[in-house]
Order: structure tokens, then C-alpha cells, then sequence
């Protein structure tokens, strides 16, 4: 049965373009511009969806964003809003929460027994026994109307967008346009954000004369340069500083779009909301308000019902009325509450309306009850701005109390009036708007003034009408629809002694579904005065809170910013099969296949691993020790050119902060390396020092972690592989010695410097090259060194190496708690400096026993490996200790550990317990040195 | 997300900043004793009203600068880099118009 009326001088369809589309698996037609529901009310289709709670049938209500019984299954995607997404051709749309169907729906018995699902029902209801929760669970899931999410990776596009509008308007309805227009001739930039796909508001659906008015503002709109017009965007909410979020829809190839926009002045214009009436059936197909049978009727052209009541207390109700009679619909009866009129209740069935109920005993036979007893302003936005909205008897809706002045406000939410004087006024707000932005503007520049300041606009205020006070009936009836509550729940509630309006919505969630109390919030404020006889002032409102319209997970995602590092070897490393490890921003390799060979070959002949994440600092100037010495626990002073040392960093709370090898290049000339995760750290805690404390010191920072490609040459045949390398550098034993530095030209390439060291244990050269030739040390060290077996080597066979010669690492083998004197590192400490970042703890730490202390762990039985964190045991379950690091030995060929225990059981040979994840219990031994391999270190000196 | 106003900068983003604490005055390590030091580590007015902290900005010029902070309304009165920064002589580096002088409503 085709609904679809012949052409309306404001439709926004396009008839020349039909297609099909599918829903609840048939086929139907629609012409572009239809949005989902309004092609499907022309099929004269009316029931859309199932209700959360009693699964009672539920057509259109309010044909806009909001439809509470409108929301479908889109393809893969939940939650449509079908009463705003426009159709398209092919697109598969089916109803949610409904089984087995939308016709025949089994759950709908709750309807019958709706008397048992009121207020509070599942929390009294589901609470014993305990252990039937899961199956409880399992069994309110299928009741819930939410849609089927796909189990697919998303494909979508995501986007994200930076704006700095002087002046945003949030509402494209006539007092948006007209405020963006007077901001825009004033010269500032205006971004207009409007959530339908056109502007206009309520001009659209209106007479000749209104959408003459429309032509006209839309025209200025365009001429107007300096507008930028979102439609289909919703502003979602209003942060600190005019931090204002913008949902961008509208957009080819992009799902959606977050806009974040810095306005200098935000104007408030989002127009206002239809309010529904509660009375019983008001939930019942057929059932619909003024402006939504204006938008079916003049927007979509399509024909509401056949045989129409229509109950008016305003003269939406009436236009609505004369809509109806021009379009062919028998209007049976005008309701006219301002002449005391009511109606009572609807009778209806799954079909939908049969029949209304009126106040003087009238029953009227239809299939459409249209309803229009007023206006909710959407305060949302002011709420967020710090605004506490106060309610107007006069005007039965909340207004503003007190706004900053970065926010202003027009159209219907600021007062009434006829459509010249809110334009005049939205005017009036919109060039004041553009002041307030300039003004803003100049403070941003730094106070330099214009030749000439104009005075504050004078805004004169809108008249306020009269609106009647109508909310319920004399009948009980659904007031979130969404949700299902009914006004019978909000007495309930009361009368359980939930008597504040903020405790009633969390224990009926009344105003918490997807409308979030656009709909339904003054109704159940309204209702709950009613039932404590209080007024609507004295029971207040909830507050409003963001995001204003339900956002998407995506578009909160967005477009992701990480940015990744690679080593300049990383190509050479990719090509090998390194497998991959993400360690902070850097992409490091992890093995090349097999990290325990790996080790062997650093062991047995010689390896390269690549460390260019080694943070790096180029420290230059005479006072380089200073911030040495008050950085680092130990002495720095004394360092000689050409030497390099080891320093451990703690903060202020003596806490281990950060550990490397800072060497001396020149007189005046240090380099600092830092922990790969540390080089931002450290960067920064250099960077406060030098700041706020020692502004004074003579120093140059340079961040230098990516200026240099590092590479660790380790292995027993180092020297021999770098000897075939270097010029410049003498590399014998007695003139470069253990923790040396020298500069020189390594495979050719100037500027290199290399210092020895012993993280692996080994004979081991550290080369740093600059960054642009690292790929070609690299490749020339691999080529040079094939006769000596070289090899490279990844992060998993370094913490090998590193475990087999007891070297812990900060945030592996430490925490939050670890102070150097618990790592066996008292001995660096030099309480005797003057003054070095941790020093009153440090102090206080050398004096205190009892704290845990780090010891080499080996398990009785070498083949066990227990897993990191296992913990350490005594009697039935005290815990003494845990296992921080723990990996099989290929040079030992036994499970080797590190791990904190309690003091006493830290003397060599001391037997401890392990206990693994599983529970089972396993004996192992403290060996004499953390050190597993070469305690005393004759192979890194060599 | 409240503008934090840079002496080098000029109003930016909170979200380039990393907030750094309370201003607080750091006793002489070789004359405290350990409770003193943790009050100074760990102990915050935290008021509600005005407060002054040191932010660092961490995604912009790299400046650590002291702001005076109004706990409530987010009110950012002033803004200055670290005293030992400043000249000598000179008590504070005021940041001209892009700190508000007249008061009410957002500040840049």
C-alpha cells in the first residue's frame, strides 16, 4: 500500500532517482533522499522495531535523529538511527532485537506480564542464587534490542581534524543561519554545524511563507564568505575553554570524522525538541508527534496514517492538522487542550492505533494519533558550559542562568517570538559573537589592541510565551522509550524512596537510553513533581553531560598518530627474518631465528647487534661534570679524557631511575648514553635541572639518540673484525684498554667514536657511526668478518648474554621500589658529594637493612627455567622473594636466574624455594656472584 | 581541555604539556633529614582555589614554566618561566596579553 503523496513544494527527495533496498529480508523501494523509515512508512510499513524491555511493537515517534523506535541494523552496523540515515541502493537493512521475528515476537509476552518487569525489577529480581548469575546473564542478553556487531576487523576510515573557528554555531535551524550570517559580515570565521543533512530547522517542513524565509537565509548563507557548513554533524560537546568536539558525518570515503575546535565564541542554536505526552498506549504505532507527521508529510512526502486525531495545544499541533487534511488524510477530531481537551488512552494492538480514547467520554476510530503539547530545550550544551538551567512556569521549559562569556545562545532554547524577531535577535547575537571573538583574538596575540574597539552589542531579549503545562494525562503511559518506563515506575520509585530525580533516572534509567533524556526528561522531572508535590523548580534536572548524540568507537580512535622508529640497519634486518620486537616506539630485532646460537657465536666467535635506541646525549662545556655529579649517585669529577664509566641514576625518592655509560671525548666534551626506554626520561630530567635549578651551569644538551647508528661488536674476535675496519685507532689491549673511548674512521666513514665495555660479557666494542652510514658499517662488519664467523644478534640473545654475566636492567630486574644499595651498587653511591638528585633517601638507604636484595638464582634442576616473577617461598606462604629474570643458558647449559630475596637468605649456597605459577614447588641455590659466567671478568678485558 | 599559556609560545593546548607539581621548595639535600625530604616529595596543598605549578612543554619548545592556576574554574592568571631563569633583578617575566587581566570567562 503505497503512502507516498505527489509532490510537496519542500520535499527532499529526488524522484528521479528510484531504486531498491532490503529490509526484513524483502525487497522495497525508495527514491534518493528517503531516509530509511520515511521509505519504509511510504510502503506503508509502521512497526520498525521491538521495545528494550517488553518487546511491544514500535514504529516511528519523532521521524528525526532522536526516533527512539526507529534505530535498525544497517548491513554490519548496529544502532542505525533509521529515522536519519538515508537510504541506498542495495543497502540491507533489518530490525534488532527481535526473535524469532519482527511480526511474531515470542518476548512479547512480557507485555502480559509487564506488571512484574517494573521499576527496580531486575535488581530485585536477579540477585540469589548467587552462582545463576552467568545463566541470568546469558538469558538478559537475548532480551537486550542492541544490534550484531561485526566480529570482523573494521575496514572503515576514521579521520580527525584540528579547527580554530572565532565564531561556532551549533545549530544550522534559522536563528543558527541568521547568527553564522552577522558573525560573518562582522569578519569573523564561522563554522556552522548542523546535525540534519540540510540547513533550515523547522522552516523545511513549514508553509510557502516559511520556506520563502528558508530560500532567503540559505542565500545570505552561501553569499556569505567566511561560513564553513558541516551538515550532518553534531557538536557533541562543550569542554574548558571553548574546546568544543563536532561529529563530521557528511563525508565521501571518511565514516566520520572528529573535528576538535578551538571557538573563540560558541553560540547555542540548537532550536527545540518535540515533547511526548504519557498516557496509556502512547507507545503504540500510530502514535506520533507534530513535527514528525510535518516531516513525513512535507519532507518526504508521505502520508502519515489514513484516519487521524489530532490533539493540539500549540500551533505546531494545528499546522500539523491542516498538513494532514491537504494531504488526504481524513482528520477525525482536533483535540485542542488549550480549550481543556484531553484524550485518555489509545487502543491499539500490534497493528498498531485503532482507536483514541478522548476526555469527554469520545471514542474515536483511527489509525493515527498526532499529539502536539510542547517544547523541551535541549540544554546540553550549556549544562556542559557550567550553566545550571532554571525552569520557566510560563514557558514550561528550562532557559540559561548564567553563561560564561565565550557562550552565547539564540533561537528557541534563548525564548519565543515571531520568526522576524528571532532572527533579529539571533542577529544581534551573532555580531556580538564576532566582538566577544575578536577581542578573544587580540588577547591571543598578545594584547596588541585594533585601531578602534566596538562596544558590546546590544541584544534585547525575546519575549517568553505562554506554553501549557502539559505532560501526563490522566492515564499512565511510557516515558523513555528506550528504556521502557513507564510513569507508573517513576511513582513506584518515589515510593520506595528514591524522591530525587538523580536517584530515580539510576534506578528506573529513566532518561539513560539512546535519546539520553531529549525526549523524555522533562516528562519524568515533571512526573516525579507530580508525585512528591513539589514543583518542577524544586525538583530540578539531571545534568546533561557529553557526548550529546551516541558517538562511535571509531570515530573516538580515530586516525592513530604512533609514530614508529627503525634503525637505519632495519632494511638489512628485515631481510634476514628478524623477528620483530616493539620496545617503546623503537622496532627492534628480537632473534634472527635462533637467539641461543645466537649467544654461542657471541661466545665463541663474534656478533653485532644493532643498539641504536641507546639513548644518546651530546654533552658539551665546562660544566659537564656538574650535572654529571648531580645526576648520576656516583663521582664524575674525576673522569679522564678518553675513559668511560658506568652511573646509575636515581630520582629524588632514591628510587633506580636509570642506568648507562657516559663517556668523556674531549675536554669539554662528554657522551651520555641512557636505557633505550629511558632517553625521553632522562632527556626531560636533564632539561628541569638545567631550568629550574641551574640555569647557570655552562652546558650544551644535544639529543644525539638518532644522529648515531650503534653498533655492539662482541665476541672473543672483536678486535680482529674492527682491526680490518678502523683507521685511526689503535686497537691494541694496553693502548685501548677496558672502558676506553676513541674517536676515529670506521669502514671508511669519519666521525665515529667506539668505547669498550662488557654488558655481554665478552671482549665487546661499542661503535657509534653517524646515522646515515650505520646501514654501511653494518653491511661492511658482516662482509669483513665472514673467515671470523661474525654473526649478528638480536635483544633476546643480548638478555642472555647479559643474564649469564649478572647484569640487571632497570624496569626488568628493578621497580618502584629498587634503590642502588638493594642491586649491590651501595658502593657507587657518594654520599660524601654535595649535592645529586635522591641523596637524603640514598643516605637513608645505606643506613637501613632488611630490604630485599638482588642475587644470581641457579635452580637445583638446570633444565626447570622458572618463569619471570615466580615467587620466593618460606614455609607455608610467606613470600621471601621473586624471580625477576630467568632464561636457559646455552653457554652454561642450566637454568640461570636473577632475583630479589630477603636479606637473610642472601649468603651464597643458601637454599631457597620457588614457587611457580602452577603451585609446585622447586629448590634453587644463590650463587656467589650475580654474575653466572665469568665472575671475574677476564674475558671483557682482554 | 583548558589553553595553558607558554612564555615562549603563547596559549596552547593543555594536552602539549606535561604537568610537572606544586611548586615546591626543595630543602638543602646536606642540611634536611629524611622526614622533611619526603614531605617535600610527597606532601601537596593541593587547594581548591589558586595554585602554582611548574608545567613542562614537553611537545613544544621544551620550557618548564611556572603558572598560577585556579584549581576550580581553571583560571590561568600567570604564566613565567622558572624563577632562577629570570635576570637579576627582574621578579617575574610577565607574559603580556596572553595571560587575562580582566578577569571572568575563559582565559587564554
Amino acid at each position: 500500500m503505497s503512502m507516498r503523496l505527489d509532490h510537496r513544494p519542500g520535499e527532499v527527495i529526488d524522484r528521479q532517482r528510484e531504486f531498491t533496498f532490503t529490509w526484513n529480508g524483502e525487497e522495497y523501494p525508495a527514491y534518493g533522499g528517503d531516509t530509511i523509515i520515511s521509505a519504509l512508512a511510504a510502503c506503508g510499513e509502521r512497526i520498525f522495531s521491538r521495545s528494550f524491555k517488553y518487546h511491544r511493537p514500535r514504529g516511528l515517534l519523532t521521524a528525526s535523529f532522536l526516533d527512539p523506535g526507529c534505530m535498525v541494523q544497517v548491513d554490519d552496523e548496529p544502532n542505525v538511527r533509521g529515522a536519519h540515515r538515508r537510504v541506498e541502493p542495495g543497502m540491507v537493512v533489518s530490525p534488532q532485537g527481535v526473535w524469532p521475528s519482527l511480526e511474531y515476537d515470542v518476548k512479547s509476552a512480557n507485555g502480559a506480564f509487564g506488571r512484574f518487569l517494573s521499576a527496580g525489577f531486575y535488581y530485585k529480581t536477579f540477585i540469589k542464587p548467587r552462582r545463576l548469575w552467568p545463566v541470568y546473564r546469558r538469558m538478559l542478553r537475548r532480551f537486550s534490542a542492541g544490534g550484531t556487531v561485526s566480529a570482523s576487523p573494521a575496514q572503515d576510515y576514521f579521520d580527525k581534524r584540528y579547527a580554530h573557528p572565532d565564531v561556532l554555531v551549533a545549530g544550522g535551524g534559522p536563528a543558527g543561519m541568521a547568527a553564522a550570517v552577522a558573525a560573518a559580515r562582522a569578519g569573523a570565521q564561522v563554522l556552522l554545524v548542523e546535525e540534519e543533512y540540510e540547513l533550515g530547522g523547522y522552516l523545511r517542513w513549514g508553509d510557502e511563507a516559511e520556506l520563502a524565509a528558508l530560500r532567503a537565509l540559505r542565500e545570505e548563507v552561501a553569499s556569505s564568505p567566511g561560513i564553513e557548513v558541516m551538515p550532518n554533524s553534531v557538536v557533541e560537546g562543550r569542554y574548558d575553554d571553548n574546546w568544543v568536539a563536532v561529529m563530521q558525518r557528511d563525508l565521501s570515503h571518511v565514516e566520520e570524522r572528529l573535528v576538535k575546535a578551538r571557538a573563540k565564541t560558541l553560540v547555542v542554536a540548537p532550536g527545540l525538541i518535540e515533547r511526548p505526552y504519557v498516557f496509556e498506549g502512547n507507545d503504540t504505532p500510530g502514535v506520533i508527534l507534530s513535527t514528525a507527521a510535518r516531516r513525513l508529510i512535507n519532507l518526504y512526502a508521505v502520508k502519515p496514517g489514513e484516519r487521524a486525531v489530532v490533539f493540539s495545544a500549540n500551533e505546531s499541533g494545528d499546522a500539523a492538522a491542516e498538513d494532514l487534511a491537504r494531504s488526504g488524510v481524513e482528520v477525525a477530531r482536533v483535540v485542542d487542550a488549550r480549550r481543556g481537551g484531553d484524550i485518555v488512552r489509545v487502543k491499539g494492538g500490534g497493528k498498531g492505533v485503532r482507536a483514541v480514547e478522548c476526555s469527554d467520554g469520545a471514542e474515536i476510530e483511527c489509525d493515527l494519533l498526532v499529539t502536539a503539547v510542547g517544547w523541551t530545550a535541549p540544554t546540553s550544551l550549556i549544562n556542559m558550559a557550567g550553566d545550571r538551567p532554571v525552569y520557566n512556569e510560563r514557558a514550561a521549559r528550562f532557559f540559561s542562568s548564567h553563561l560564561p562569556d565565550d557562550v552565547l545562545t539564540c533561537g528557541g532554547i534563548a525564548g519565543d517570538g515571531t520568526l522576524e524577531e528571532l532572527i533579529e535577535h539571533a542577529r544581534a547575537t551573532g555580531g556580538e559573537a564576532a566582538r566577544r571573538a575578536a577581542k578573544t583574538a587580540r588577547r591571543l596575540r598578545g594584547g596588541i589592541p585594533l585601531e578602534s574597539e566596538a562596544p558590546p552589542a546590544e541584544i534585547s531579549e525575546l519575549p517568553l510565551y505562554e506554553h501549557p503545562a502539559l505532560f501526563r494525562g490522566k492515564t499512565h503511559g511510557i516515558v523513555d522509550y528506550s528504556e521502557d518506563v513507564t510513569s507508573k515506575d517513576l511513582v513506584t520509585a518515589e515510593k520506595e524512596g528514591y524522591d530525587s530525580i538523580e536517584l530515580v533516572k539510576r534506578y528506573t534509567t529513566v532518561t539513560m537510553g539512546p535519546a539520553q533524556g531529549k525526549l523524555e526528561s522533562v516528562n519524568a522531572v515533571a512526573i516525579m513533581a507530580e508525585t512528591t508535590g513539589r514543583t518542577i523548580e524544586e525538583t530540578g534536572t539531571t545534568v546533561w553531560r557529553p557526548p550529546y548524540s551516541p558517538v562511535t568507537l571509531g570515530a573516538l580512535a580515530g586516525r592513530i598518530f604512533e609514530p614508529v622508529r627503525y634503525s637505519p640497519m632495519q632494511p638489512w634486518h628485515e631481510i634476514r627474518g628478524a623477528k620483530p620486537l616493539v620496545a617503546g616506539a623503537w622496532i627492534r630485532p628480537d632473534h634472527y631465528g635462533d637467539p641461543a646460537s645466537e649467544v654461542l657465536n657471541v661466545r665463541e666467535n663474534v656478533g653485532i647487534i644493532d643498539v641504536t635506541p641507546l639513548g644518546k646525549f651530546d654533552l658539551r662545556g665546562p660544566d659537564v661534570p656538574k650535572l654529571l655529579n648531580h645526576l648520576y649517585v656516583n663521582r664524575w669529577d674525576n673522569l679522564e679524557e678518553g675513559r668511560v664509566r658506568y652511573g646509575v641514576m636515581c630520582l629524588e625518592d632514591g628510587v633506580v631511575f636509570d642506568d648507562g655509560v657516559t663517556g668523556r671525548l674531549g675536554p669539554e666534551w662528554y657522551v651520555m648514553t641512557t636505557t633505550s626506554s629511558g632517553a625521553a626520561g632522562v632527556g626531560e630530567w636533564i632539561d628541569n635541572w638545567l631550568q629550574t635549578a641551574h640555569p647557570g651551569w655552562r652546558i650544551h644538551v644535544t639529543p644525539v639518540t638518532t644522529a648515531y647508528a650503534s653498533i655492539n661488536v662482541a665476541g672473543p674476535k672483536s678486535r680482529e673484525l674492527l682491526l680490518r675496519l678502523t683507521e685511526g685507532v689503535d686497537l691494541s689491549p694496553d693502548a685501548f684498554p677496558y672502558m676506553r673511548v676513541r674517536e676515529g674512521r670506521v669502514a671508511g666513514v669519519e666521525g665515529c667514536f667506539m668505547w669498550r665495555l662488557g654488558f655481554t660479557g665478552e671482549l665487546s666494542y661499542e661503535v657509534h657511526v653517524p646515522a646515515a652510514y650505520g646501514l654501511h658499517v653494518w653491511e661492511t662488519l658482516m662482509q669483513r668478518g665472514a673467515d671470523l664467523g661474525v654473526g649478528p644478534f638480536g635483544v633476546e640473545a643480548q638478555r642472555i648474554l647479559r643474564l649469564e654475566k649478572g647484569h640487571f636492567i632497570v624496569g626488568q630486574d628493578t621497580d618502584g621500589l629498587t634503590g642502588p644499595y638493594d642491586v649491590g651498587l651501595g658502593r657507587m653511591v657518594k654520599l660524601d658529594k654535595d649535592d645529586f638528585t635522591g641523596k637524603p633517601e640514598l643516605a637513608w638507604q645505606s643506613e637501613i637493612n632488611g630490604r630485599l636484595q638482588l642475587v644470581g638464582l641457579q635452580p637445583h634442576d638446570g633444565s626447570l627455567v622458572p618463569p619471570e616473577a615466580s615467587q620466593i617461598v618460606e614455609g607455608e606462604s610467606e613470600i621471601v622473594g621473586r624471580i625477576t629474570s630467568s632464561r636457559m643458558s646455552p653457554t652454561l647449559g642450566r637454568s640461570i636466574c636473577l632475583g630479589f630475596v630477603a636479606e637473610h637468605l642472601t649468603t651464597p649456597g643458601t637454599k631457597v624455594v620457588v614457587q611457580l605459577p602452577g603451585g609446585e614447588r622447586v629448590p634453587a641455590s644463590v650463587t656467589p656472584h650475580h654474575a653466572h659466567y665469568d665472575p671475574e671478568g677476564t674475558r671483557q678485558r682482554g | 581541555m583548558i589553553l595553558l599559556p607558554c612564555p615562549y609560545c603563547g596559549p596552547r593546548n593543555v594536552s602539549e604539556f606535561r604537568y610537572v607539581g606544586e611548586v615546591s621548595e626543595r630543602p638543602d639535600p646536606n642540611e634536611t633529614g629524611v622526614e622533611e625530604w619526603r614531605t617535600f616529595l610527597y606532601t601537596r596543598n593541593n587547594p581548591v582555589g589558586w595554585t602554582t605549578e611548574t608545567w613542562f612543554h614537553s611537545a613544544g619548545c621544551r620550557q618548564h614554566l611556572i603558572a598560577e592556576r585556579h584549581t576550580m574554574t581553571n583560571e590561568v592568571r600567570a604564566s613565567r618561566l622558572p624563577e632562577a631563569q629570570l635576570p637579576e633583578g627582574q621578579e617575574e617575566r610577565a607574559t603580556g596579553g596572553n595571560v587575562a587581566g580582566d578577569g571572568g570567562g575563559a582565559i587564554y
